[in-house]
């Protein structure tokens, strides 16, 4: 009916003004660029996280889930933004050229059982007030599976990112609502301090703060002061709103003003959604045909099996 | 500043606190680390939440101070944010728990925990049988109580070395850190003789004499006493006496040794702004302190 090029499909997350700032921290700078691969980074953690419930949205939801509600639009294509080699140029083609590039070279890692994760929110209290189960909202069955946690891991097999895993989580009735980028360093090879000095030394990140409070956090050790040498995680921050006081354009504004100029860039198209499908189906097979979801209290980080997930690799979840 | 928010969410907050940053810069994310304070009842609140924005000085830290308001009817959330002037280097969240929300603290701390950061929880008055297994514990890196203003600090002494997980501390080892430099300073000179003896006596109510008594039990390999009376630690040796005592509520204190004349210390006794912000420059486990009062039951109580 319509010709490609005149389909605009949204997906407001490409609106929003700290995604497209990806493109202008790794493509405008020199310094991120050079340990922007799997030398340096050890693993990029994406998550998408909403203290709402869904109440009310059951119609909607039920039978669908977190995986493909946001997993396989916004998380992929913030991970393609991460993840996608410098374009030639900013036009549509090139930015579309880069990212069907790494989609198709992204896989979801397996044995399943160990590299996902999935929960349904229990009741619980959240923000200080009480709320209900999912099998209590109304419109759900009593035994849905839905999932209303999601929590993958996918490859990324390009020669920069070989080795890195890319742990994408998404879920409602989470600690608050945040989403955001992690980009997690390896630790220095060798430490010339004793144990004890660098005992209260993580690792090092980027995180890119797509919202709220926009920004990036760049963190990595500093000497605590004091006559001992005593190193200490700090933060070193980048706020939208301090930097620049003119408010942002609305997500949505911005694509409808790209959509009547006819500017296709930030929208995604058949191949890139055709491409996400193929990388989240075999997960989503694997769990239809597996077990149901985990229960996990309302108002917490999400379900035990998703912190496994993690510890296995001897990594764990932020807490964003 | 002081801002209100009555009959609340945590999601009310949140937005607010965006909303003071975007709008005066106040509330930034250059902070080392989240401070709960427990602070139960309203008993000794003001004081909490003074010595916690005191010790924030040191540590820039967000604190938040939760506190149990009524406890019959309805479930309801109340908030105080202070920024800058008075909340010194940290801003301050402080909120009342009504009705039963009171028994679900974690929920409305969790929202406001700093990325990343680690979190440090303190119980100013009455802790929990085994902070790292409370609800608000289980969130917190280092743990931190203080049995000297609980209803029975020695029964409390014992509690905590039976619901000790590594990364508890308490506030009355805090209190002698400069007691146990200036014995082990006397001790460390010439002739280097063993200690064949211990005494440690203060008030029946103040749980740092007993530390003083653990610590002693567990670094020595000689029988260590507490008794109830003055404030005084006694170090026996083949040839001399080593003695640190301070009038109870003095500020001068006398190092006595045997042939040597009297030497006179300033040791006020440390307030809890100043132990806290001790407390805060280490964030992993504190195994002194652990080995202190695993030797508590060496002590012979006389």
């Amino acid at each position: 009916m319509f010709s490609e090029e005149s389909v605009f499909r949204i997906d407001h997350y490409l609106g929003k003004e700290t995604v497209q700032n990806i493109l202008a921290l790794r493509f405008a700078n020199q310094m991120f660029e050079p340990v922007w691969n799997a030398h340096y980074v050890d693993h990029v953690q994406i998550t998408m996280a909403e203290d709402i419930g869904l109440g009310g949205r059951a119609g909607y939801y039920d039978g669908i889930g977190a995986a493909r509600d946001v997993i396989q639009n916004h998380l992929l294509q913030l991970l393609a933004f991460t993840a996608m080699e410098e374009p030639v140029s900013f036009a549509a083609s090139e930015l579309h050229a880069e990212k069907i590039k790494v989609l198709s070279a992204t896989r979801p890692a397996e044995p399943f059982d160990e590299t996902t994760a999935r929960g349904q929110y229990a009741s619980g209290w959240q923000g200080g007030e009480k709320v209900v189960g999912l099998l209590e909202e109304k419109g759900f069955a009593a035994d849905s599976t839905t999932e209303t946690y999601a929590a993958i891991t996918l490859e990324v097999d390009t020669r920069r990112w070989a080795g890195v895993p890319f742990y994408l989580r998404t879920g409602k009735r989470l600690g608050r609502r945040v989403t955001e980028i992690a980009v997690v360093f390896k630790r220095a090879p060798h430490l010339p301090f004793d144990k004890t000095m660098t005992e209260e030394l993580g690792q090092n990140a980027l995180v890119i703060r797509v919202q709220p409070d926009e920004g990036i956090t760049m963190r990595f050790g500093s000497k605590v002061p004091g006559s001992e040498m005593e190193v200490r995680d700090v933060n070193m921050d980048f706020s939208y709103g301090q930097a620049f006081t003119v408010s942002s354009p609305e997500a949505y504004e911005r694509l409808i003003l790209d959509v009547i100029l006819g500017v296709p860039s930030l929208f995604p198209v058949d191949e890139e959604v055709e491409l996400s499908w193929k990388i989240l189906d075999p997960v989503l097979e694997h769990w239809a045909a597996n077990g149901r979801p985990e229960p996990y209290e309302s108002g917490t980080w999400g379900p035990q099996s998703a912190d496994e997930m993690l510890r296995r690799t001897g990594r764990e979840w932020r807490r964003p | 500043m002081r801002i209100q928010l009555r009959n609340t969410s945590a999601n009310a907050i949140s937005r607010k606190l965006v909303e003071l940053r975007r709008s005066s810069g106040m509330v930034t994310q250059g902070r080392v680390l989240t401070f709960i304070v427990c602070a139960g009842d309203a008993r000794g609140l003001d004081a909490a939440i003074t010595a916690a924005t005191e010790a924030s000085k040191e540590h820039p830290c967000r604190v938040i101070v939760v506190g149990r308001g009524r406890q019959d009817g309805p479930s309801r959330l109340d908030a105080e944010i202070r920024v800058a002037g008075e909340a010194g280097a940290s801003e301050a969240l402080i909120l009342a728990l009504h009705g039963e929300l009171g028994e679900h603290q974690e929920s409305v701390v969790v929202p406001f925990l700093l990325p990343d950061t680690p979190v440090v929880a303190w119980w100013p008055n009455q802790a929990p049988a085994v902070p790292a297994e409370d609800p608000v514990g289980r969130l917190a890196v280092r743990r931190i109580t203080d049995v000297t203003n609980s209803d029975d600090p020695r029964a409390d002494l014992a509690t905590r070395l039976s619901g000790y997980r590594p990364g508890d501390t308490d506030l009355a080892w805090a209190r002698i850190t400069y007691w146990r430099a200036l014995l082990v300073s006397a001790l460390d000179q010439p002739p280097y003789e063993p200690v064949l003896s211990a005494r440690v006596s203060g008030l029946r109510t103040e749980p740092a004499v007993d530390l003083i008594a653990g610590w002693l039990a567990s670094r020595l390999d000689c029988p260590v006493e507490r008794s109830v009376g003055e404030l005084r630690v006694e170090l026996r040796t083949a040839s001399q006496t080593i003695a640190l005592e301070r009038p109870q509520e003095g500020r001068v204190a006398t190092l006595e040794r045997t042939h040597k004349p009297d030497s006179l210390i300033s040791l006020a006794r440390r307030n809890s702004a100043e132990c806290l912000a001790e407390e805060l420059r280490r964030l992993d486990p504190d195994k002194v302190y652990e080995a202190a009062l695993s030797a508590l039951p060496k002590v012979d109580y006389v």
